[in-house]
């Protein structure tokens, strides 16, 4: 089991103040930057293709192509943009990464836009996270003065600068199309694609967008190659996972594993188990947006290639733990209450389709639903999911779609239940 | 070229093709509320979703280009369902009085619901009941019936440069309306009525003022008479059936005949007696040192531009009035007289391509008795065919009829006032020969016509190269309006219009009006105008007469009392 914990991301936490650049540097931060400016931006490139490295965030793009993108794209000038939005309810992770170790995002970011061509960079942070803006404005301007950002960076004629931003903290500027506009000063909503973010992102320019785990790997990969990121993991999902683990566990908490372990191993032997000696019930994976799976399922692999089977992905590594008291209907209602609220009423099936769920989701609560109600909703919830315009939209529809395909009879057995009780 | 299948049957498309435009191609339509050719593509109501060979999900056709190799399916069951349930949803939230609304048959919404067969909705009805805005003259807003499809902000914010409609909260609570929920009144709106035009629905309409014209008609003691302006006879048509660009000017005068007006009169002439007092207006500034460049004053969705956004450079703009009001003021102010009748004994009304004219109307100024308004009753282009079908005229059966005398006669320089440059253009046919004395070689000014933002042209007057200007659309406008503040327009004369094209592109017109249906409206100008006997203001002997028998001499006492008006600073 402790052969699947591995310390990388999270090998300083703790260890380093993150208000002090002489620790990372001690450390051996800033060692890996130095490393990259010394190599062929294409050189760089290379080792992140090699290393296998997938987008954090949740859709797991690999990172060395988008980069290689924005590199071959034409406009200038470019930019890496890292999505720091952490607005998933039951995510956590790049909070820490943002609190314990500021200076690595920040040397992941410099090295992708050294590689990507870039020479401005935005630190997107949900609006929420004070402390986490505090902390890396404050790690800026060390970095600034310790001559990592600016003009000439250490002497090799590469300039960059970055800044932080943040928005009133609302949900869907962790959508990437969203953030953008609100880096632009536009209000956050999400706009069709393609063109993707690689040739028209912020401002219409190349942008390499990134999750903060995600930057966060790079300097990792510059250090060790690629071949040898890559073997940290399976086949299908090389490196580290940081998990958020909550819910109804013992300890739940930041974990960074590899992804030959299994949610069980997560959920019983990191996460101490259920209190009271509970049954799981069941496990939402990713946030609200994600799937909501039996426990029949937790010897599953957090792997890409063994998750696929069944349609699921481990995404963000949100791992939220329900025991058996819980109420699935209870738990979809306040699920679709949050997407409710945070659409951003742009596109029509998820402006107009949420509220409709809503109402329809109250007809099994009362008891008043009926087969024609179950049919609508599943209809729907395709439609939403096929239609949509941003993956707000697309995923909201995800936990009923899942509570129907492993709890169907929680939502079924409600039909014509206020006739039964009558 | 790209290859690409759709349903099945091979196409060539240039790339960067949409799927919507190669499907159109290829001889399939597919439906689209958001979209609108002449607008940035917006994808948001996601009506026009398509299959994709390959794609995780449905793609929206107006946004999506072609790629070599794409497989396309239209008409897959997945794709109807997810129109009908998109559909669908927008009528739960939509205000369902459709036997009632302004655009029942005329809605984009209803035509797509019954292409789709939709015959009940599985949906909760969602109750928005939020405030209409019926606080203008022009213009009233419905938000209940608004999709949210954002046409409208895009018309007012990129096209004319305003930004007065955007979205405002979010999930099913978003609206689109002026900042901070104001009114219409209570915003620097122009009225152009633009965002009426590209709306779908009803969310945006004009004022309907149908009824008070019924009741004048049918009131036996008032004279109504009425006025149509160029641009409506290129485009009235269009409500009955005709190709756009079809000049249906004899048709119309017997339909309003029909109707029971009983004079049918020109706004024409007065167009042409504009150019006179215009061009007067021009050469007295050019001659004695006046404000230059001169401003055109006939577009009242551009006087109320520049009345509230650059009221210090009102002196430039000509003290004219509009055709419109120069008809209103001799209308109560001469003809009332000449057959024997009261000011307020006259009902007038006048048949635009234009919101904003109705607003015009109503100015306290407006009044040559400071009672009654000079023009009671404006209508637009659209309400006119509302009122023919109410009354069962069958317009394409109508033998065609002349105007009445004496405000029926005009010129090719009259009718071209509908399309941008036209002003200009009748105003250059006119001075150049009133200054050189020679005869114009040719009519045709074509450096000021055509769709192009902002057009310029250098006339000889005896040897003085006279600069002149052309701009349509507000955001045209706006950027004629910084140069002449730099210092750096050095025209003698600008013609501005507010609306795309001209008054033909107007937001009076009937709907469905696009960049491609204005070009036809404005051959059909220029059609008219070349087939018309007399072509030069000028040589109108209606005007003569009328100078000989009333107005004296141009800028004249009486020419100043009725035919020129003065303007207000109405910046916020």
């Amino acid at each position: 089991m402790s052969n699947k914990v591995k310390k990388l991301l999270t090998a300083r936490f703790g260890v380093v103040s993150p208000d002090s650049i002489e620790d990372y540097i001690k450390n051996g931060g800033y060692a890996s930057l130095k490393k990259a400016l010394g190599m062929d931006p294409e050189a760089i490139i290379t080792e992140v293709k090699a290393s296998g490295l997938r987008g954090r965030g949740g859709a797991g793009f690999p990172t060395g192509i988008k980069m290689e993108s924005v590199r071959r794209a034409t406009g200038s000038p470019k930019y890496v943009v890292c999505n720091a939005d952490e607005g998933e309810p039951g995510n956590f992770k790049d909070r820490y990464l943002m609190e314990k170790d500021p200076h690595q995002l920040l040397e992941g970011m410099i090295i992708s836009a050294f590689a990507a061509g870039a020479d401005y960079g935005a630190i997107f942070v949900r609006g929420e996270y004070i402390n986490s803006i505090k902390i890396l404005d404050n790690a800026i301007k060390q970095a600034r003065k310790a001559g990592f950002l600016g003009k000439n960076i250490l002497g090799t004629g590469f300039d960059f600068e970055m800044d932080v931003y943040s928005g009133a903290g609302s949900y869907v500027c962790g959508e990437e199309f969203a953030l953008l506009a609100a880096l632009e000063g536009k209000p956050a909503r999400s706009t069709f694609k393609p063109p993707f973010p690689t040739t028209e992102g912020l401002n219409g320019k190349p942008t390499q967008i990134n999750n903060v785990e995600t930057f966060a790997n790079i300097p990792h990969i510059i250090d060790m190659g690629g071949a040898a990121y890559a073997a940290l993991g399976t086949e299908a999902s090389t490196g580290t996972k940081l998990i958020s683990l909550s819910g109804n566990v013992n300890h739940p908490g930041l974990y960074e594993v590899t992804y030959d372990i299994t949610l069980r191993e997560i959920i019983e032997e990191l996460g101490g188990g259920v209190p009271g000696g509970r049954a799981v019930k069941m496990v939402q994976l990713g946030g609200p947006s994600g799937p909501i799976i039996p426990p029949s399922l937790l010897d599953l692999k957090i792997d890409a290639n063994e998750m696929r089977k069944y349609n699921l992905s481990i995404a963000s590594g949100a791992i939220i733990v329900i025991d058996d008291r819980a109420d699935a209907l209870d738990i979809l209602v306040r699920i679709m209450e949050f997407f409710h609220h945070e659409s951003c009423g742009k596109c029509t099936p998820c402006r107009e389709g949420l509220g409709q769920v809503l109402g329809l989701l109250d007809k099994f609560v009362d008891g008043t639903a009926t087969e024609a109600d179950l049919k609508l909703l599943r209809n729907l919830l395709d439609v939403m999911s096929q239609a949509s315009l941003c993956g707000l939209g697309q995923a909201a529809p995800t936990a009923i779609k899942t509570i129907l395909q492993y709890f169907g009879d929680e939502l079924c057995g409600r039909i014509g239940a206020a006739k039964e009780v009558k | 070229m790209v290859n690409i299948t759709i349903n099945n049957k091979k196409i060539q498309v240039p790339e960067g093709t949409t799927i919507l435009n190669a499907a159109k191609q290829a001889g399939i339509d597919i439906p689209v509320l958001c979209y609108h050719p002449d607008l940035d593509i917006k994808a948001n109501c996601r009506i026009c979703v398509v299959e994709v060979e390959g794609a995780r999900t449905l793609q929206t056709a107006c946004s999506t280009r072609v790629w070599e190799g794409m497989a396309v399916r239209t008409n897959t069951p997945k794709v109807r369902q997810a129109r009908k349930i998109i559909v669908e949803l927008i009528l739960a939230g939509h205000e369902m009085d459709c036997t009632y609304c302004k655009r029942n048959n005329r809605c984009d919404l209803q035509k797509i619901a019954a292409d789709l067969g939709i015959r009940e909705n599985p949906f909760r009805h969602v109750e928005r009941d939020l405030e209409r805005d019926t606080s203008g003259p022009s213009l009233e807003r419905n938000p209940n019936k608004c999709i949210k499809c954002g046409r409208c902000i895009q018309m007012c914010g990129k096209v004319q440069g305003l930004s007065l409609l955007d979205y405002a909260g979010r999930s099913d609570e978003v609206e689109i309306k002026p900042a901070f929920g104001k009114y219409l009144t209570d915003i620097a709106c122009v009225a152009c009525g633009q965002c009426a035009v590209v709306c779908p629905v009803a969310a945006i309409t004009e004022k309907e003022d149908i009824d008070r014209v019924w009741e004048a008609i049918n009131d036996p003691d008032k004279v109504v008479i009425v006025q149509t302006a160029p641009a409506v006879r290129v485009a009235l048509g269009e409500e009955f059936g005709f190709e756009p660009g079809k000049v249906v000017t004899g048709k119309m005068v017997a339909a309003l005949r029909a109707l029971g007006f009983d004079k049918v009169f020109d706004t024409d002439f007065t167009a042409d007696l504009t150019i006179i007092e215009e061009g007067n207006e021009l050469l007295q500034r050019l001659s004695n040192g006046g404000v230059l460049p001169m401003l055109t004053s006939c577009s009242p969705g551009w006087i109320n531009f520049i009345e509230q956004y650059y009221p210090e450079l009102l002196p430039h703009v000509s003290t004219c009035k509009s055709p419109q009001q120069m008809f209103g003021a001799l209308a109560k102010g001469y003809y009332a007289a000449k057959i024997g009748k009261r000011p307020e004994d006259i009902f007038s009304v006048s048949i635009m391509p234009c919101t904003a004219k109705k607003y015009e109307a109503q100015r306290p100024e407006m009044s040559v008795d400071g009672k009654n308004p000079d023009v009671d009753v404006v209508l637009t282009t659209r309400e006119l065919a509302k009122m023919l079908r109410q009354a069962g005229i069958n317009f394409d059966a109508l033998e065609e009829e002349e105007y009445d005398a004496p405000f029926g006669l005009s010129t090719g320089a009259a009718v071209i006032f509908g399309a941008t440059g036209g002003v200009m253009e009748a105003a250059l046919r006119t001075v150049y020969e009133v200054v050189t004395g020679k005869t114009l070689p040719s009519l045709d000014f074509k450096d000021v016509r055509g769709l192009e933002g902002i057009k310029e042209a250098t006339v000889d007057l005896n040897g003085t190269p006279v600069k002149v200007a052309v701009a349509h659309t507000l955001a045209n406008a706006r950027k004629l309006m910084e140069l002449i503040k730099s210092g750096k327009a050095d025209y003698a004369f600008i013609e501005i219009m507010c609306c795309p094209g001209g008054c033909i592109g107007g937001g009076g017109q009937p709907y469905g009006t696009t960049n491609e249906v204005r070009k036809k409206r404005i051959a059909a100008i220029y059609e008219a105008d070349r087939d018309l006997p007399i072509r030069k203001s000028h040589e109108n002997p209606a005007i003569k007469k009328l100078y000989e028998e009333f107005l004296g001499e141009p800028l004249g006492e009486k020419s100043h009392h009725l035919l020129h008006t003065h303007y207000n600073d109405r910046k916020a």
